[in-house]
């Protein structure tokens, strides 16, 4: 339930969704035991394999189970975990808890959307990191804290900021 | 294999007892199979603290000065947040040491002054005293 | 040596082998007496020997509303149905908490276990735990402790060869801090919107899907099997008269042990920040203390000497919550805090309920002039009122709960709220400065 999400209503054509995801994607659904309440698994699985979850995607799913569209949007939008814009390579969690507000995340913050040039829940333009601020991410002993994709960064420092993002272009190199 | 029954799991926990009975009491257990034992906290904290390097430091600086009788675990955190990645050393007949803020940097000179030479680094260690239910 | 004072205070029940034991393999967990308990409760005890055992014990909820755990089973237990489930609340949103994160992480199996009795005790064959998205690496290690303890016969059919069975599911949140409220956990966990209900009808009458359910936190089922092995009346003699066993406290912020406790019921705040916690880094002055996360309150050094159980946090204005105590320091600014906790509560409602929705909106933006420095006396008048309107008109826990962190800052640091204001309405301002006990706090 963090910030409201720009919904398009109108399809975008540029949209690469292959029909192998959706395949990828049925056959998830068809191996559960039930359907009844897997709303929220068969999501997860959908933003794991898609990267997020756009409106045809979410039609895709509506169909299958058999429900309104506008039940699946409602679960997507409510949640904060779930995105309807593609993420970049790397999405770049900053945590905004208490703990790491009180040791200066607000500063971490900052200075990484200033590093990359965009602001939260937005992605770079060569789609290699795309910037969260999240909730609490219960490693409040090393605060401030910073994960990337599933590696949490402790104790980050502002001057580190610059080492931890270059280890992850270096990789494309 | 199913445990169906109470004594069943009985009898699993007093095969399995002699792995753990080093970490339950180290001074008292002349029935370990284990002599040595160094056990990393490895919950978020204490990997996003470098704990994974120092696991595998561990266990290649064991293979690399020939200590063939330890044993390397990774437990859950012990809840010293403050000096991640921390390391417990049991060794057969003395007192359980703790260590913190371990890195991999440490390893070697633990394994060689401790777990070796049988002198634990005293700058490094954190006093453990706490009651277990 | 790194002296960590007095640790003698410390006494450990639902973290008893954190650390001890490697998560991953379920046979030093039964080498520690692991699912002992569960075998004594299905094979020597009946159901309600084992809720009266609990029920003797004290146990109340962990996860903030202290609720005792046996009267919870029992409720659940003497409902007629045909299915019922127990659910494990693992969906830790407060930030600052993360004592689940580590019992989860480090001992997966002691959950696991009393899950099932829970399970026997109340006649449910099912059980959920609900984590949060947010925790990758306990998800792993349930998740191999779910396949261990399915392997070896202690889930599924005719555990212990009687005719209870019982299984686990896993069920993930997707990022919404109200799901920890019951009602809204058992929505997301039918895979819909997780927005509160209204009660009654409770979970234990009305829950999943309709059927009975018992939701009881992570915590909670971790003091579980050593009340079933050691009996109820060794839990009973720790602690205070009304708040039984030990608590698990997350220590963070401006504190030098940042860390993990589990430390007997009513034990004050000052042995825990200075004696176990080693007091205030870089010399700095001790300010106060956050309880109870967003839903909480602060606590200033006057009130240090509170022993720390269910009754007497709420009693001075703040809660137990799960356990988070975010301590600060005189370099921060408290109206930023109770700013900063707004924000969360802001963003966490979720919309369901009007008082929640607008006046968490509105409180926020009052805050915001203020630490803006464009606030009036007037402002903060209106701030008190809506914070109560809020508190009183709000459907569910996140909503009666929101305004808190105003509420007591407000009690405690009025003078904050006051070095905002005068600057900009100084004469009017020093005048209404008396009304604040007109309108504003009840004591």
């Amino acid at each position: 339930m963090t910030k409201p999400q720009a919904i398009d209503v109108n399809p975008s054509f540029k949209e690469n969704l292959p029909k192998e995801k959706f395949d990828e994607l049925d056959s998830f659904v068809n191996n559960l035991e039930t359907t009844r309440s897997a709303l929220i698994e068969i999501l997860h699985k959908a933003q794991k394999i898609f990267g997020y979850l756009p409106r045809d995607v979410q039609l895709h799913i509506a169909r299958k189970l058999g429900i309104p569209g506008a039940e699946v949007f409602g679960v997507v939008s409510f949640y904060s975990y779930f995105t309807t814009k593609p993420r970049g390579k790397h999405t770049i969690s900053v945590c905004t808890g208490t703990a790491c507000f009180v040791k200066g995340s607000d500063k971490i913050i900052e200075r990484v959307k200033e590093k990359l040039g965009i602001g939260s829940n937005e992605i770079t333009e060569d789609g290699l990191f795309t910037l969260k601020d999240v909730r609490c991410l219960g490693t409040c002993g090393m605060a401030p804290v910073m994960m990337i994709d599933d590696k949490v960064f402790g104790r980050v420092k502002e001057e580190d900021l610059d080492n931890i993002i270059n280890s992850y272009r270096n990789k494309e190199l | 294999m199913k445990i169906n029954s109470l004594d069943k799991l009985k009898k699993i926990r007093n095969e399995y007892q002699k792995n753990v009975c080093l970490r339950v009491n180290s001074t008292d257990s002349e029935n370990s199979d284990i002599r040595i034992e160094i056990l990393i906290g490895m919950a978020t904290c204490g990997i996003s603290a470098g704990a994974k390097d120092t696991f595998n430091a561990f266990q290649e600086e064991l293979a690399k000065q020939g200590v063939n009788d330890a044993k390397v675990v990774s437990v859950g955190c012990i809840g010293y947040c403050h000096s991640e990645p921390t390391v417990q050393v049991n060794i057969r007949g003395r007192e359980p040491v703790l260590y913190g803020n371990v890195k991999k940097e440490e390893v070697q000179e633990i394994v060689q002054k401790h777990i070796k030479g049988g002198n634990p680094i005293e700058a490094l260690t954190l006093a453990i005293n706490f009651e277990r239910a | 040596m790194v002296e960590i004072s007095n640790n003698k205070k410390l006494l450990r029940i639902a973290l008893r082998n954190c650390g001890l034991l490697n998560p991953e393999d379920i046979f030093e967990y039964i080498a520690l007496g692991g699912y002992e308990s569960l075998g004594k409760a299905i094979t020597q005890m009946t159901q309600d020997q084992v809720i009266d055992e609990i029920k003797k014990s004290g146990l109340r909820g962990r996860g903030g509303g202290g609720f005792p755990t046996g009267l919870k089973w029992e409720l659940t237990k003497k409902q007629k149905s045909q299915e019922k489930f127990i659910i494990c609340n693992a969906d830790e949103g407060d930030p600052g908490a993360f004592m689940d994160r580590s019992i989860l992480e480090g001992d997966p199996h002691s959950v696991l276990e009393a899950m099932a009795i829970g399970g026997y005790a109340i006649g449910a064959r099912k059980g959920l735990i609900y984590i949060r998205a947010e925790y990758p690496l306990a998800i792993a290690r349930l998740s191999t402790a779910l396949q261990q303890a399915g392997e070896n016969g202690l889930l599924g059919e005719n555990i212990f060869g009687t005719d209870f069975s019982f299984d686990i599911y896993l069920k993930y949140g997707a990022g919404a801090f109200v799901c920890g409220e019951e009602t809204a956990l058992i929505n997301s966990c039918e895979g819909k919107r997780g927005e509160p209900n209204y009660k009654p009808p409770y979970p234990v009458e009305e829950g999943y899907w309709g059927y009975p359910t018992c939701v009881n936190n992570v915590e909670t089922f971790a003091n579980i099997a050593p009340i079933i092995t050691k009996g109820a009346q060794w839990f009973a003699s720790l602690g205070t008269e009304k708040c039984k066993g030990t608590k698990v406290f997350a220590l963070v912020g401006k504190i030098k042990n940042v860390g993990v406790i589990e430390v007997p019921m009513g034990t004050t705040l000052r042995e825990i920040i200075y004696d176990i916690g080693g007091g205030i880094p870089g010399g700095r002055k001790f300010k106060a203390v956050q309880t109870g996360g967003p839903s909480g309150g602060v606590i200033g050094e006057a009130n240090l000497d509170t022993p720390m159980d269910y009754d007497s946090l709420i009693s001075i204005g703040s809660m137990m919550g799960s356990g988070g105590m975010i301590i600060m320091d005189e370099t921060d600014n408290m109206v930023k805090i109770a700013k900063f906790y707004l924000e969360f509560t802001m963003d966490e409602s979720c919309g369901r309920c009007t008082p929640c929705r607008i006046g968490t909106k509105r409180l926020y933006e009052i805050l915001n002039k203020i630490t803006s420095r464009k606030g009036t006396m007037a402002d903060l008048d209106a701030l008190k009122q809506l914070a109560y309107m809020v508190k009183d008109g709000s459907l569910c826990g996140l909503g009666q709960t929101a305004p808190n962190p105003v509420i007591s800052t407000m009690k405690y640091f009025w003078d904050e709220y006051l070095a905002f204001i005068k600057d900009v309405d100084h004469p009017r301002g020093e005048g209404r400065y008396t009304a604040k006990n007109k309108i504003g706090i009840r004591s």
